[in-house]
């Protein structure tokens, strides 16, 4: 059946760029009746990505009524629950890694590696890995985006700093802003996971890759001696007072005046913080971008990349049009289309697809598919266990306020873990 | 009465019986529809609730039956414990809202012009929602742009990080919360000094009784039931203080703000909550301290009732 559908859909996928309607017969493959979207695709820029693709894909098929829900994407992750077990639709959004493994575990997500077949698994490589759990895969990704350092070029300039290579340059560059009255980095940890994005940075770095996904997948003890050595990295920059006071009041965007005012520098996020930093006044010229530098030279650089994905649930009423619908989704041409930068602004999965010429999709281009050799995990509270995540960047936070707690911090999370990997 | 159990095998007989029990079922029937919903919705999770309390459960899978494993966790657990130290502070500062409620209430009962509109602008805070209040007070606490520091830093003080502090945080909330309340119980004085009687007031001021006398040994007393009131209410209202803590702080910095309510919503219902057993366990806990509350009210009333 999946050669059946693959051609006639990559030639549509083709029309559907060029042409209006007028290729409804051309494919054998008839898909009918009504395909239930949820989506959390819920901010306007994806909500309209979202819309578009909907209509393209109802083009393609004018006997399929596709049926599209949109939730508030906070309240989505909540409301999963209920209706994955209780009103399953065909197709639902999620996330890759760790997150999907409760609804794998359930049984709710449909197992869809027949859609991975060999053309596919080469064209998503680089996030393969995260759909798949015991050799099995569960869904697709669409989009995924870079973290790393956004800092204002034009302070950097003005005291003659370069972006830094390492650790000691990194700290100087600290320093130095510091001793003009700037902070070094701008945080707002009120909803704790902007902390989760500093350890998984210091942690990478530190103790590399495979440490950190055994650490979050429990394997490793969190009163580790690595572990330590991570906490001792980032307690070099707390006790410089790199970071601005008062960030546990924050939430991330609360925390984005101080580099728009001039009173941070930089700021380690995901590329989702460039928009608003445009539209608060910067221009391209007085932001930039680099990649966490390296801290243990014998470690390879690995990055952060969160998978936004689709998913089939099991109580999928017409799993068909949805396994199409997920084909279309990876589609090169969908993914450079849908991730442009006049739409979700984002990095496409597929290996074929075309990045935007935006300068900062083309360097998170670049560190995702050429400079992160040791690998690409999702964030901290997607690759660890939610209930995990969620008392480790709670300790996180207290660490960044008071480090003097450490131990008894570390001794809290490893009494957690034990409990929650069992 | 033995006929009672088949009151349909002889119509004639059964119509007696109906007729000798009206006036006792009657009120029943009534009644039926309500208690079948309150035990469905009320009195059976209540149950349920003390019965998944028992059982390790994500909402998902197959629940495990692990006995008393969750409350022995919870007697370990830190978090729990500032939660409930958290709710006894509630609980306690929350009752200022009563005095506050009273002078406010005592001070705008008098006639001038504008009264009501002064009446009305005093009520406002309960008007609004609680979001809006705990978003207010959040940008009033701002510790750099906000109008609490900028005030502080004229007298040379501060800034104080209010929310962001694990020392502040609670009482920063609280005090949100008790600007809303105030209004609350200024409203049930208001109507219950409406009703205080004037020949008393009168008799009072020809024993020469004025100022604090008075207020104690002859207004109050007539207020014994608005205090009554604003009594339950408060203490409700700070069992239930949720929303300002999930719209000002979320829980944090590091949890220093919970309470046991938003302990329990964040271990069971949250985004990175899955624990439906440990949840029930706290709900269970909380249940048993408001259990006390509700019968001494319970009581209280009955104790009245009787006097009467």
């Amino acid at each position: 059946m999946l050669n059946r559908l693959t051609a006639p859909l990559a030639a549509l996928s083709l029309l559907a760029l060029s042409a209006g309607g007028a290729f409804a017969g051309s494919h054998e493959m008839k898909l009918e009746g009504d395909l239930k979207i949820f989506s959390d695709m819920s901010n306007p820029a994806p909500r309209a990505v979202m819309e578009g693709m909907v209509e393209r894909f109802e083009q393609m098929h004018p006997d399929l009524d596709v049926e599209l829900t949109v939730i508030d994407r906070e309240a989505y992750k909540t409301q999963i629950r209920n209706f994955l077990s209780a009103n399953p639709p065909d197709v639902a959004n999620w996330y890759a890694g760790n997150r999907m493994a409760p609804y794998v575990d359930a049984g709710l997500f449909m197992d869809v590696s027949d859609l991975w077949d060999d053309e596919m698994s080469a064209q998503l490589a680089s996030t393969k890995g995260a759909m798949t759990m015991d050799g099995k895969q569960y869904g697709v990704p669409y989009t995924y985006y870079q973290w790393g350092v956004y800092y204002r070029k034009d302070l950097y300039d003005q005291y003659g700093l370069d972006e830094p290579q390492d650790w000691e340059s990194f700290k100087a560059n600290c320093q130095t802003l510091l001793d003009n009255g700037v902070k070094c980095f701008t945080i707002g940890t009120k909803f704790l996971w902007t902390a989760g994005g500093w350890f998984d940075y210091l942690n990478l770095r530190t103790n590399g890759f495979d440490y950190h996904m055994k650490l979050t997948a429990g394997e490793v003890a969190w009163t580790d001696e690595g572990v330590r050595q991570t906490f001792a990295n980032w307690r070099e920059l707390i006790d410089m007072g790199a970071f601005i006071d008062n960030h546990t009041a924050y939430s991330w965007q609360e925390a984005l005046p101080f580099m728009v005012n001039g009173e941070a520098a930089a700021y380690l996020m995901g590329n989702f913080a460039v928009a608003p930093l445009r539209e608060a006044g910067l221009t391209d010229e007085q932001l930039d971008y680099y990649q966490f530098p390296a801290i243990n030279p014998d470690v390879e650089l690995a990055e952060d990349a969160p998978t936004d994905t689709f998913h089939i649930p099991s109580g999928a009423q017409n799993p068909e049009a949805a396994k199409a619908f997920l084909k279309f989704v990876t589609s090169a041409e969908n993914q450079t289309m849908i991730n442009a930068g006049d739409a979700l602004g984002q990095l496409p999965v597929n290996a074929e697809s075309s990045v935007d010429e935006d300068k900062f999709l083309k360097e998170g281009f670049t560190t995702l598919s050429e400079n992160s050799p040791g690998g690409v995990a999702q964030f901290f509270d997607r690759d660890a266990p939610a209930e995990m995540a969620k008392v480790a960047m709670e300790g996180f936070q207290e660490f960044m306020v008071r480090p003097d707690n450490l131990d008894q911090i570390l001794q809290r999370l490893q009494k957690a873990a034990e409990r929650i990997y069992e | 009465m033995t006929q009672a159990t088949l009151p349909d095998t002889h119509p004639g007989r059964g119509r007696s019986w109906w007729r000798r029990n009206q006036i006792g079922i009657t009120p029943w029937l009534f009644l039926a529809p309500g208690i079948a919903f309150f035990a469905l919705y009320v009195i059976f999770p209540i149950f349920q609730s003390f019965d998944v309390s028992l059982h390790a459960w994500d909402g998902l899978g197959e629940p495990r039956y692990i006995g008393m494993e969750n409350y022995a966790e919870l007697a370990e657990d830190p978090a729990f414990y500032t939660s409930l130290r958290n709710n006894v502070i509630w609980l306690l500062l929350y009752l200022l809202a009563i005095p506050a409620g009273l002078f406010i209430a005592l001070f705008l009962n008098q006639t001038v012009t504008g009264i009501r509109l002064y009446k009305s602008l005093f009520f406002f805070p309960f008007v609004i929602s609680q979001v809006v209040v705990g978003l207010v007070f959040t940008w009033f606490y701002d510790p750099t742009f906000g109008l609490l520091n900028i005030v502080l830093g004229w007298v040379g003080l501060g800034p104080v990080n209010v929310l962001g502090d694990p020392a502040y945080v609670t009482y920063g909330i609280i005090a949100a919360g008790l600007w809303p309340q105030t209004a609350y119980c200024m409203i049930l004085y208001l109507t219950g000094l409406n009703a205080v009687n004037p020949e008393q007031i009168e008799a009072g001021r020809l024993d020469g009784a004025k100022g604090w006398r008075m207020l104690w040994h002859v207004v109050l007393p007539q207020l014994r039931p608005a205090t009554f009131i604003a009594f339950v209410v408060t203490i409700i209202g700070a069992l239930r203080s949720f929303d300002l803590i999930s719209i000002m702080t979320n829980g944090g910095p590091f949890g220093e703000s919970r309470v046991l309510s938003f302990y329990m919503f964040e271990v069971a219902l949250s985004e990175y909550g899955f624990r439906m057993g440990y949840g029930a366990a706290i709900a269970v806990v909380l249940f048993v301290i408001m259990l006390l509350f509700i019968a001494y009210f319970l009581w209280s009333m009955y104790r009245e009732e009787r006097d009467r």
